[in-house]
């Protein structure tokens, strides 16, 4: 059974339509990737799976119950996490901090939630920089502090959001060592990124979206051949 | 050191009055410490959870009018008033934070300095209640002396600390820190914002009422235009925060120490007594132009201040 099904979804926003009926699953233990132009409502979909929207029209479903009416807060209790775009950290908070709070998610006491804190830190390599008050952190290790703090809530979901944009080419490697050793925990992935390289080598399955609307689903080799996609991207081959 | 520097601090403060000092020195001391403890409570709400109110003057005015009332109206000591206060303001913070919390940032900050400019215009106006623009007049005092009233309000100062200092230092203080830092990132941690800045309305607005009803068992006179001002109750509560240090332990206590004194100087000053007022506001702009965190907060920043002399480029 898929983890998260996302059924005929819409959102308006007054009468622009950023997402017209869109309907994937996702599976358990997979990595999704979500690609499309720039606008094509991406962070939309996130933010409508995660709660901050609530859709116009359509349902998602987690696990065969519905959450499309939950607070972000209640959908992450029920084990979905979230990265954002544009990082948000908990700037006047040292890195630990800010891990330790969405830790006492489900720690039962401060003790648990700084033992869980310290091991998501040195899972995503930060916990050198524990101290640091993560106003002054580069934005590579803001990316991380992101992934970290999903982790913390210890979710059985992890959205990723342009998680990759911005780094150097060291980071991006330790990012997608990151991404690999959190599938194999068993946590399910769904990403969405521009780096085509990146997400054709790590997603299983790959959604596209273009102007609201999927244009295509399957695997790396399969969006990569369809002719829906190359045009999304580099436009149409007879008016070039 | 650090760990006990409360209790120290406490000790030397539960010792002060027995050195003899006059009725108008404990009248400022009582004063100091009435205005630490309102500045802590504001402090949780404002300092740590990021809500900045400039209406506290509406939960230390139903305080003080709780305890006002059980005397006007049933004729009960106004001392219940501190117990009952906690409740009642408790209540009346749920209602207000219904309304208040929704908003964010400055709208927030307008919707609770309406909300207290619309409980001083309600209690002047409901005078079968609230004796009105008269005000209530406590007939009988409890102790000509002041130190029943020191020890009481040291008290609730040092409770009002002590809970303060544990609930930052617990699960709540990482959530309400997380509120300030981002709103919609504490939401996507499963942080009930909604639920958990109300817990913070509540208990800053209860700890203020605690004060209000202490000020009319106190003062043994309140009128709405006193306890629920926004010159004298409100903003005076925000930049003792200020000057003090927000989002610290020892913030309020400190900023209370030098607005009241420094009220209590220009008075005597002839002359220059009503226009203390400018001066305060003087005083609140150097602050936040040169010690933004407060002289607690940047109490390092003052220190370089005092001891660079010689080395005037350091390395940052």
């Amino acid at each position: 059974m898929s983890l998260i099904e996302v059924i005929n979804v819409s959102k308006h926003f007054g009468g622009l339509a950023a997402i017209k009926n869109v309907s994937f699953n996702i599976n358990p233990g997979e990595i999704l990737g979500l690609i499309g132009p720039n606008g094509a409502g991406k962070t939309t979909l996130f933010n409508v799976v995660n709660g901050f929207f609530p859709p116009t029209k359509g349902e998602i479903m987690f696990k065969g119950k519905r959450i499309s009416h939950l607070q972000p807060h209640e959908i992450c209790k029920l084990g979905i996490a979230r990265t954002f775009q544009v990082v948000k950290p908990l700037q006047r908070m040292s890195v630990l901090d800010n891990v330790v709070a969405s830790a006492f998610l489900r720690a039962k006491n401060k003790t648990e939630a700084i033992r869980i804190a310290q091991e998501t830190l040195k899972f995503t390599g930060l916990y050198n920089d524990k101290e640091v008050i993560s106003k002054g952190l580069p934005l590579g290790k803001r990316k991380k502090l992101e992934i970290a703090r999903a982790l913390a809530t210890q979710p059985e979901v992890i959205l990723l959001d342009e998680s990759f944009a911005g780094l150097n080419h060291s980071e991006l490697n330790e990012s997608i060592e990151i991404i690999k050793k959190i599938k194999e925990r068993g946590i399910t992935i769904m990403i969405i990124e521009h780096h085509m390289k990146v997400i054709m080598a790590i997603s299983d399955r790959i959604v596209v979206i273009n102007y609201g609307e999927k244009i295509a689903e399957g695997t790396s080799q399969e969006i990569r051949n369809n002719p829906l996609v190359i045009e999304a991207y580099l436009g149409d081959a007879k008016s070039a | 050191m650090k760990k006990y520097l409360p209790l120290i601090i406490l000790a030397i403060l539960s010792i002060l009055p027995l050195i003899g000092l006059s009725s108008y020195a404990m009248h400022i001391l009582i004063l100091v410490i009435m205005w630490a403890a309102i500045g802590m409570a504001w402090n949780l709400l404002g300092g740590y959870c990021g809500q900045v109110s400039f209406g506290h003057a509406a939960y230390f005015g139903v305080g003080a009018y709780t305890s006002g009332i059980l005397y006007y109206k049933l004729g009960i000591s106004p001392w219940w008033g501190m117990p009952l206060s906690i409740v009642v303001v408790s209540l009346f913070s749920l209602v207000l934070g219904f309304i208040v919390l929704r908003l964010r940032g400055p709208f927030f900050a307008l919707a609770t300095l309406a909300m207290g400019e619309v409980m001083r215009v309600t209690t002047e106006n409901i005078g079968w209640l609230t004796g009105g623009t008269l005000g209530i007049l406590i007939q009988k005092r409890t102790w000509v002396s002041k130190f029943g009233y020191y020890y009481i309000i040291l008290l609730v100062a040092a409770g009002t600390f002590f809970l303060i200092k544990k609930l930052i230092e617990s699960k709540l203080g990482y959530y309400f820190v997380a509120i300030r830092e981002d709103q919609d990132a504490a939401e996507s941690l499963g942080i009930n914002t909604t639920l958990y800045k109300t817990i913070a309305l509540c208990l800053s607005g209860a700890l203020t009422g605690i004060a209000g009803a202490f000020y009319t068992n106190y003062m043994g006179y309140i009128d709405p235009h006193v306890v629920f001002a926004l010159h004298d109750i409100s903003i005076v509560t925000i930049m003792i925060v200020m000057v003090g240090g927000v989002a610290t332990y020892w913030g309020p206590l400190v900023g209370a120490i030098i607005m009241v004194f420094l009220a209590e100087l220009i008075r005597t000053i002839p002359g220059l007594g009503a226009a203390h007022q400018t001066l305060f506001g003087i005083l609140l702009i150097v602050i936040i132009i040169f010690l933004p965190n407060g002289i607690v907060g940047d109490f390092a920043k003052i220190k370089k201040i005092f001891k660079q002399e010689a080395p005037r480029n350091e390395l940052n």
